[in-house]
């Protein structure tokens, strides 16, 4: 442990060495960090990358330096000789083309055994399929015949092994604190491992070029404890609660069920629609996550009453339209939504 | 001193003109069309620029509504292609077609009009690229089970649209239904134009390479940059039918309603990716080579030293050019191919570091106990290695597959490829252009102003792509409009290092234009040089070399000015400067007629055919497009047939049929 802490400073002191204003400025690291893992399988890839940026940056040190040397020491001066004409010397060119394949060599073996170990999901990992749609993320958990979108919420501790495919085009789902980036395909099932090892919010975002709102495609991984996620998984398999009649909620539910929106969204025992039809984000308990729009924004009720005012302009190429709603209906559909805890 | 009989060809009389408009359009002469090369692909360096500016600008800030996200997508996309397909390649291929046949002591390319014409289609390709901003519009993509995507009206356009798949042109994002505007469908055909005009510039660079070369110039006599045109165009002749089968099966899926990569149909959208790198890593190597065979050109005579291991560096880049077939799926890491490719690829990557090790230490052997002149160019050489050494090692850092999985799709590799392209490929075709300026103008670059260039370079590369690593590492993505405002800061200083580039460029362009008018004269062989290009006034003269020469060892020029002592150092031979002078003398005023290719039409109209069929497919709907198709066919055929009915050379009258 104290070893690894100590790696850990050498290795903040080596960043700062490299691009130390960043703390001396203090900007915060971004949430989407690689550097800074928060589950095994994040950590294997970092203690990967760490002795071969170390490596680099020798070899680095040394070329650099060699031709900087060569040009100053070198450097024509009054008096220099012509220099003598060498042509060659196999034995440097031996030693220059075995030395390298030895340091490669040497970083070839640990990647190898992080490939294979890294790939296969392991056995009683907890299964959960990840759907790539533009432009959000639509989680399913088969066991517990759940549906929801934007957040990932897992059992802190636990390996989950995600199922991936993808509605449209090809995505790329990367949470860099918890591991490395796979695609989803569509037409064929990929695979990615997933483990935080304590409680938290972890932020990701689709990484392959998926058109207009690719930029605004994230994801969030919520890890939670197992007791919490057993009460998560209780509250997601309850259907919602049929707002009142006469308030404002039932009246935004009226808009929901006749505005189109049902055309897309599903809400369990209020409209289901029908599986394999064109799907947006399933919104039974759309207030349990936090976010809006693909995840690239808080929720707020002002940010969810801008996105239902003008979903293109919020999120460029978007399959939810502008439906031309009055703020009237903008204020009931909000206050509908708010109810889906 | 060309004699052009008076007698009518097939279908147009054939040109006569020498100078002026006509004699560059009809211009056989491998000096004109490398010119022409360099002319149009600095024209498109200046607008792969500017896109590149505006994306900085947008990007300086993390919220920015600079851009709409659309032209974001249009700018990056055509901004690859542009400085990958219509800036490096064809720069390169200025200095192949200008040089090839000086350093080899041959009167032109194997076949003149052939290098005419890959030039017209490559400039009428990259027009037609860049006229889909007439044509094209831009749309929300039309999305599954007939649900359509939406565009705020304010950011629909019915014109002005760049193709926005990215380069790679992903599927099925930019096939039909996901990139409906059809301003893809003029970066899928004009990319399958652009290729044709490498592939047969690669087949007649291979052919001048193996039959034209002087008397005496054997294999291992050849200069380094020739030997590095080769590489490149056995990769360009392997791997561009690659592409060009792709870009079909996209052309055919957009166009036709084909489904070669759509899944719900049995396609498979990863096929293209496999098709696409297979072409796109040798391409790497293709925008590489070059510039690594004009460092190794630049660097021993400002080190006044021979290049040490000329073999190795040979063999070296022969290696990388066959190792380079063997990589691509190092870019699909995180695609889910399987656990044995990934280990597989992610060796032959780390294979590839070998190779290019070898060159940089011979590089640096050249350097290491030499005279060191740092003359404009050599600064040019030697940024060019500390700079693409980064972006090698950078490079290792992808082959090790679980760091890529973290890297890929992130800044730390658009920062890893601009090192290599730019602190690579730029930075030595640069370097290349003050060496050669001389040649191809008789007067020197300035090499104050010179140097104020390499310096604002290199200090705003540096300010615009090292501070990429970092942003990469934090997980900024590649292609995003948006970014997290954590990210901020270092984005500023990377606009404002793109900036400091565009400074470096206006004085570039600055001291060519004055140079070129005012210059020093710079006379025979300013550079005291070694090989044979340098043995002929500057400028070139129309017809090379009066006297085809005999080369009798590596560095031919070298070793006719320059004995050695008994320590192995050089002594100018007594003799040299009047040698030297001499070889202008009767470069000038050849003892012998000399017979040379005569000017044509051809090329340039069987050129014009191809981007009227490409109009034709995209429009292939309506009866213009229809009409378009045939019309083009037929002007490349009547081209193709009066090409075939003329003689490359008229006869002469004094000496029939001479040619040498």
């Amino acid at each position: 442990m104290a070893r690894s802490r100590l790696l850990r400073l050498l290795q903040l002191a080596a960043l700062g060495l490299t691009l130390g204003a960043c703390s001396v400025i203090g900007i915060p690291d971004s949430p989407l960090n690689s550097l800074d893992p928060k589950g095994p399988f994040a950590e294997r890839i970092d203690n990967l990358f760490w002795p071969v940026f170390w490596i680099a940056t020798a070899v680095f040190v040394l070329v650099e330096g060699a031709v900087l040397a060569a040009a100053i020491v070198f450097r024509d001066r009054k008096g220099r000789m012509e220099p003598r004409q060498i042509h060659g010397n196999n034995k440097l060119e031996i030693l220059w083309t075995v030395i390298p394949a030895v340091i490669l060599a040497s970083i070839a073996v640990p990647t190898f055994r992080a490939v294979f170990e890294l790939s296969e999901c392991g056995e009683g990992a907890y299964p959960v399929e990840i759907i790539g749609h533009q432009w959000w993320f639509e989680y399913r958990y088969p066991e517990e015949s759940i549906e929801t979108a934007n957040v990932l919420v897992i059992p802190a501790g636990r390996e989950v092994c995600a199922a991936m495919t993808s509605e449209d085009v090809i995505h790329n789902y990367w949470v860099p604190s918890l591991n490395g980036k796979r695609y989803l395909v569509p037409g064929q099932t990929t695979h990615l491992r997933l483990q935080a090892d304590q409680p938290g919010v972890y932020w990701g975002q689709c990484a392959e070029f998926c058109g207009l709102s690719h930029s605004l495609m994230r994801a969030q991984v919520r890890a939670v404890t197992e007791a919490e996620f057993s009460d998560w998984v209780a509250a997601q398999q309850a259907p919602p609660v049929t707002p009142a009649e006469g308030t404002l909620a039932a009246a935004g539910m009226d808009v929901f069920l006749n505005r189109g929106c049902t055309q897309c969204h599903n809400i369990d025992t209020i409209n289901e629609i029908e599986q394999g039809a064109f799907n947006g984000p399933d919104l039974t308990h759309f207030m349990d996550r936090g976010v809006i729009a693909g995840a690239y924004k808080e929720y707020s009720v002002d940010n969810l009453k801008t996105w239902l005012a003008n979903p293109p302009k919020e999120k460029p190429g978007s399959y939810m339209p502008n439906l031309g709603l009055t703020q009237q209906e903008i204020d009931d559909l909000a206050a509908f939504l708010e109810t889906l805890t | 001193m060309t004699a052009i009989a008076d007698r009518p060809t097939t279908i147009f009389r054939r040109p006569t003109a020498e100078t002026g408009f006509w004699s560059w359009i009809t211009s056989v002469d491998h000096k004109k069309v490398g010119i022409m090369y360099g002319y149009t692909a600095f024209a498109f360096f200046i607008v792969g620029g500017l896109e590149a500016l505006l994306l900085r600008i947008h990007l300086a800030s993390a919220e920015s509504t600079f851009l709409t996200a659309a032209d974001y997508n249009g700018l990056f996309t055509t901004h690859a292609i542009t400085m990958i397909f219509l800036v490096v390649m064809p720069m390169s291929a200025a200095f192949m077609n200008y040089l090839i046949p000086l350093m080899i002591g041959a009167r032109d390319v194997a076949f003149p009009r052939l290098n005419a014409l890959s030039y017209w289609i490559f400039l009428f390709g990259g027009i037609f690229l860049y006229s889909g901003l007439i044509f094209s519009g831009i749309t929300a993509p039309t999305g599954v089970a007939g649900i359509p995507g939406n565009l705020d009206p304010s950011d629909a356009r019915s014109f002005g649209a760049l193709p926005d798949g990215g380069w790679f042109m992903y599927q099925p994002n930019a096939g039909a239904q996901f990139s409906p505007s059809t301003s893809l469908d003029f970066a899928v055909i004009g990319l399958q134009i652009l290729g044709i005009a490498s592939l047969i510039s690669s087949v007649n660079f291979i052919v001048t390479f193996f039959n034209l070369r002087a008397k005496g110039m054997r294999l291992l006599r050849v200069p380094v940059f020739i030997w590095m045109t080769l590489v490149v165009a056995f990769l360009l002749l392997f791997s561009l039918p690659i592409i060009a089968i792709a870009l079909f099966m996209v052309m055919f899926d957009r166009q036709f309603g084909t489904l070669f990569f759509d899944a719900s149909a049995g396609g498979d959208p990863i096929l293209w990716q496999h098709l696409f790198w297979l072409f796109g890593h040798p391409e790497v190597y293709v925008l590489i080579l070059p510039a690594m065979g004009i460092v190794s050109e630049i660097l021993p005579v400002f080190s006044r030293k021979p290049l040490f291991g000329y073999s190795a560096i040979v063999f070296a880049g022969a290696a990388i050019g066959f190792l380079g077939f063997g990589v691509w799926a190092h870019h699909m890491f995180a695609s889910g191919i399987t656990t044995v490719a990934q280990a597989g690829f992610g060796l032959t990557t780390m294979t590839i570091a070998i190779p290019t090790g070898v060159k940089i230490f011979n590089w640096l052997g050249t350097m290491w106990l030499g005279r060191i002149k740092l003359t404009t160019p050599m600064l040019f050489a030697i940024g060019f290695i500390t700079m693409f050494t980064i972006g090698g090692l950078s490079g290792v850092t992808h082959s090790v597959v679980p760091s890529d999985w973290q890297q890929t799709d992130t800044y730390y590799i658009v920062a890893h490829f601009h090192y290599v392209l730019f602190g690579g490929s730029i930075l030595g075709i640069f370097g290349g252009l003050y060496y050669w300026f001389p040649k191809l103008t008789g007067r020197m670059m300035n090499d104050r102003i010179g140097k104020v260039h390499f310096w604002l370079w290199f200090i705003g590369f540096n300010m615009t792509f090292a501070p990429m690593h970092w942003l990469g590492l934090q997980g900024m993505i590649r292609r995003t409009w948006r970014y997290d405002p954590s990210l901020e800061f270092w984005n500023q200083i990377v606009s404002a290092g793109a900036f400091v580039i565009a400074i470096g460029l206006l004085v570039f362009i600055y001291n060519f234009r004055t140079s070129k008018r005012r210059g020093e004269i710079a006379g025979m062989d300013p550079w005291d040089a070694r090989t044979l290009e340098w043995a002929i006034p500057n400028p070139t003269p129309a017809h090379n070399f009066s006297v085809v020469p005999t080369v009798h060892t590596l560095d031919d020029f070298w070793h006719q000015k320059y004995d050695e002592d008994d320590e192995g150092r050089p002594v100018r031979k007594a003799e040299a400067d009047d040698h030297v002078a001499h070889l202008g003398e009767i470069g000038i005023h050849p003892p012998f007629p000399v017979h040379l290719p005569n000017p044509s039409y051809f090329p340039v109209v069987m050129a014009a055919g191809l981007p009227l069929i490409g109009y034709g497919i995209i429009f292939h709907t309506s009866a213009l497009g229809k009409a378009l198709i045939v019309i083009g066919v037929l002007i490349s055929l009547v081209a193709l047939i009066g090409w075939g009915a003329e003689p490359l050379e008229e006869p002469h009258p004094t000496s029939p049929g001479a040619h040498s």
